[in-house]
């Protein structure tokens, strides 16, 4: 047993902090350690610097543009990306529809869409949840039909991150209704310029544009936009899903987020002393601190245990993962409410390229309770907190 | 990075978790605990004739050469039985203190008699005040006899009423709570002077108060450094903790799991219900960040840095102890009614983990400590 870093493994992640040092854009460090969420162009720009450097999708297979990298290497990379305030890649086509695509897509699908990814060019959003179909996924009832060389598509969809600036979405539709639920769903390949989708965006608590629905009246799109077989779409969807789920403790990110915890408590006095001299903001601290360590080693257990498991078998100790780390993704914003105090109140509108005018109140402390409320979302989405708990009951405990 | 055992470490896990199979049930326990000195005799004879009691030692002191990772084994099997020898008041406490503060030539005399299990020893650290400080010693000792005298009050001696002799840690200079000025003694516990009362603990085990009015002692190490030395054993004695309480909690929630699939309710097992297998789940969530922390503490205590050394100690005990609080108050209330027996094992189970929240500081006591620290992330 060690649970050290080997020198290799040491090396690595200085060579990554480097990088992204030396290559993350100023600006959108600066923009994102402020709290604010970074804009479509600053996606791409990074996203196209990693590209550059081979990291585009580092977790590929390497002859579509992976790196061959294992898989402590990789959750040594994505720690680093996240701590780094830099944006992270696109997970709709990064983690999500390239591994489909890689693994099930035909060759032409493979040679089509992939580079376009790697890079950008192409940006992805996801149709999956519908307004009847969260948690119970399988129960979409958007359809799709076949006519002639065309499948038509009608339905909605909701909750589409960013589908405001997406060139393809993917799509689960019903393409049988006669036979069980999971077993009559297709996955397409669907342009968002096709005529009959529209995009509606949903405004969320926090005052953001993220989210949007989707609407598909009619829409027609080539039958080689089928990805892989008729009707085996939920199959897929699954494997999808638990592509999703790697990263999903969110480490990082919360690593961040308490570094920048104890900075502003640092600046912030209540009477006389900062904030970080209060013993019982401190201890508060220190246990979402002591969390967030057993939960980054809980990580390396299941990427260790992933070593000699099957590929492709979903672990259910992902499970806990997500649930602990959304829960401490959401205590470590409440410790920043705890320092902003009153100056949480002011509400600066949605400021987009002008994130960084004159605030009220502290600099920071615009973004405090916005993120705070934005991010009661992680417990909710990628299979909901009480879905992961469920999913323990089962695959854990055989209840 | 990698969790995995060696080979010889494998054959300690192995070998324990099958003794205590095959002669731990809690019925075996019930006839334990109620002999003469509080655990089986005949157990110690098998952990001895297993190695377990000379595993964390090195070969030149005696041992056979394993350290934590064969205690941690050691522990995790003890924690699922409830055992109750005093393998941790003697291996774990009274052998680290020995480790880390006794001369070459003072391991060589006394650890081949602990591996033998011929000697059971008490570490005898606590007094009445001290609360959670360990360096709070009032007893003090004094050049005298062959060796010192010791004179004070020692409390929560760990198996102290049936001990052979007992590592007594006193002050031969400084003030009440000075890290500084502080030694450790061993004493005959049959000697003039000494004075033990015994009696039962929460969790079915025994300890002692201790008096000492001019008892004899000879001095383990160099008398006035084993201030750093207590420090250092207590580390020790948390990341065993730590393991005693991931195995007590997995017996737990499997019991509860058990439990819950046959147990019948309205016509059917109530972990048919969304709303327990939703708590059962969040056992397993505290489960598992406990035995994580409990990996970390057990690979810590060989970190030569003791500030990282002893922050990576709390943050573990801190888990620790608030998974073992949760695990153990939840598996009570799935089980309902017969969890409030003490017939069954699962109300001992509960009260063990318990009472391993409040051993060497509770889980706010290291939040607090932690709390005036620097950040546990680079």
């Amino acid at each position: 047993m060690d649970l050290g870093f080997s020198a290799e493994e040491i090396a690595f992640r200085a060579e990554v902090r480097e990088f992204v040092t030396h290559n993350l854009p100023a600006n959108i460090r600066d923009k994102l350690a402020a709290g604010h969420h970074p804009s479509h162009d600053d996606i791409v720009t990074w996203t196209r610097i990693l590209a550059a450097k081979g990291w585009g999708a580092p977790h590929w297979p390497v002859e579509w543009g992976g790196t061959g990298w294992d898989a402590i290497k990789l959750s040594i990379f994505t720690d680093e990306i996240q701590r780094a305030n830099a944006p992270e890649s696109l997970a709709f086509g990064t983690s999500m529809v390239g591994p489909v695509i890689a693994t099930f897509g035909s060759q032409a699908q493979k040679e089509r869409f992939l580079p376009r990814i790697l890079d950008l060019r192409d940006w992805w959003c996801q149709g999956f949840s519908e307004p009847g179909a969260g948690s119970d996924l399988a129960g979409l009832r958007t359809k799709a039909e076949r006519d002639g060389g065309s499948w038509v598509i009608d339905g909605q969809k909701t909750w589409t991150t960013l589908a405001q600036y997406a060139d393809w979405i993917f799509v689960l539709a019903r393409t049988d209704a006669s036979v069980k639920k999971q077993e009559g769903i297709s996955f397409f390949l669907c342009d968002m310029k096709s005529p009959g989708v529209t995009v509606r965006p949903i405004q969320t608590i926090d005052g953001g544009f993220e989210v949007n629905e989707v609407f598909f009246d009619s829409v027609r799109i080539p039958a080689e936009n089928l990805v892989g077989q008729e009707n085996k779409g939920w199959d897929y969807a699954k494997f999808l899903l638990s592509n999703e789920r790697n990263g999903i403790a969110r480490v990082g990110v919360s690593k961040a987020r308490l570094a920048k915890i104890r900075r502003l408590a640092a600046l912030t006095t209540y009477g006389d002393k900062p904030k970080l001299a209060d013993p019982v903001f401190r201890m508060k601290l220190a246990a979402a601190e002591v969390e967030l360590k057993a939960l980054e080693m809980t990580q390396m257990r299941v990427i260790a245990a992933s070593r000699s498991a099957p590929k492709g078998k979903p672990n259910p100790m992902s499970s806990v993962l997500k649930i602990k780390g959304s829960e401490l993704q959401q205590a470590t914003t409440e410790l920043l409410m705890d320092v902003v105090g009153p100056y949480a109140l002011p509400y600066a509108q949605e400021q987009g390229d002008r994130w960084n005018e004159p605030s009220v109140g502290p600099d920071w402390a615009s973004t405090i309770a916005p993120t705070y409320f934005n991010t009661r979302k992680v417990s909710i989405y990628g299979g909901s907190n009480e879905i992961q708990r469920s999913i323990i009951a089962k695959a854990i405990l055989g209840l | 990075m990698d969790f995995d055992l060696s080979d010889e470490q494998r054959l300690v896990g192995d070998n324990v978790a099958r003794l205590m199979r095959d002669k731990y049930g809690f019925e075996s326990r019930k006839a334990y605990a109620a002999a003469a000195l509080g655990f089986s005799e005949e157990m110690w004879r098998h952990y001895a004739e297993l190695g377990l009691l000379g595993a964390p030692f090195a070969e030149e002191d005696g041992g056979y050469g394993g350290g934590a990772v064969e205690i941690m084994l050691t522990q995790e099997a003890f924690g699922r039985a409830l055992a109750l020898e005093p393998y941790f008041a003697t291996v774990v406490l009274a052998g680290s203190a020995l480790r880390h503060g006794a001369t070459a030539a003072e391991r060589a005399e006394l650890i081949p008699e602990i591996a033998s299990g011929e000697l059971r020893l008490a570490l005898a650290h606590a007094e009445p005040q001290s609360g959670w400080d360990p360096f709070d010693v009032k007893t003090t000792a004094k050049a005298g006899g062959d060796g010192f005298l010791l004179d004070g009050e020692k409390g929560l001696v760990l198996n102290g009423d049936s001990a052979h002799k007992l590592v007594v840690l006193a002050r031969v200079s400084g003030a009440q709570r000075d890290a500084d000025g502080l030694g450790l003694f061993l004493v005959d516990a049959g000697a003039p002077g000494v004075t033990r009362r015994g009696y039962p603990t929460q969790d079915g085990r025994r300890a002692a108060e201790i008096s000492l009015a001019k008892a004899p002692a000879k001095a383990l190490g160099e008398p006035g450094r084993a201030g750093p030395v207590i420090a250092r054993v207590l580390e020790d004695a948390i990341a065993a903790l730590c393991a005693e309480a991931a195995g007590a909690m997995a017996e737990a929630v499997e019991m509860t799991t058990e439990y819950m699939k046959t147990r019948k309710q309205f016509g059917v097992a109530i972990g048919s219900f969304q709303a327990l297998q939703h708590r059962a789940a969040d056992m397993v969530v505290a489960l598992e960040q406990a035995r994580s922390m409990m990996y970390l503490a057990v690979m810590s205590t060989q970190d030569p840095d003791a500030a990282s050394r002893a922050r990576a100690i709390s943050a573990a005990k801190a888990q620790i102890g608030r998974s073992a609080r949760f695990i153990g108050r939840e598996a009570t209330q799935l089980h309902g009614g017969i969890a409030m027996t003490y017939e069954y094992k699962l109300g001992h189970l509960f009260k063990r983990l318990t009472m391993i929240d409040m051993a060497y500081g509770d889980a706010d006591h290291h939040l607090a400590k932690l709390g005036e620290g620097e950040s546990l992330f680079d």
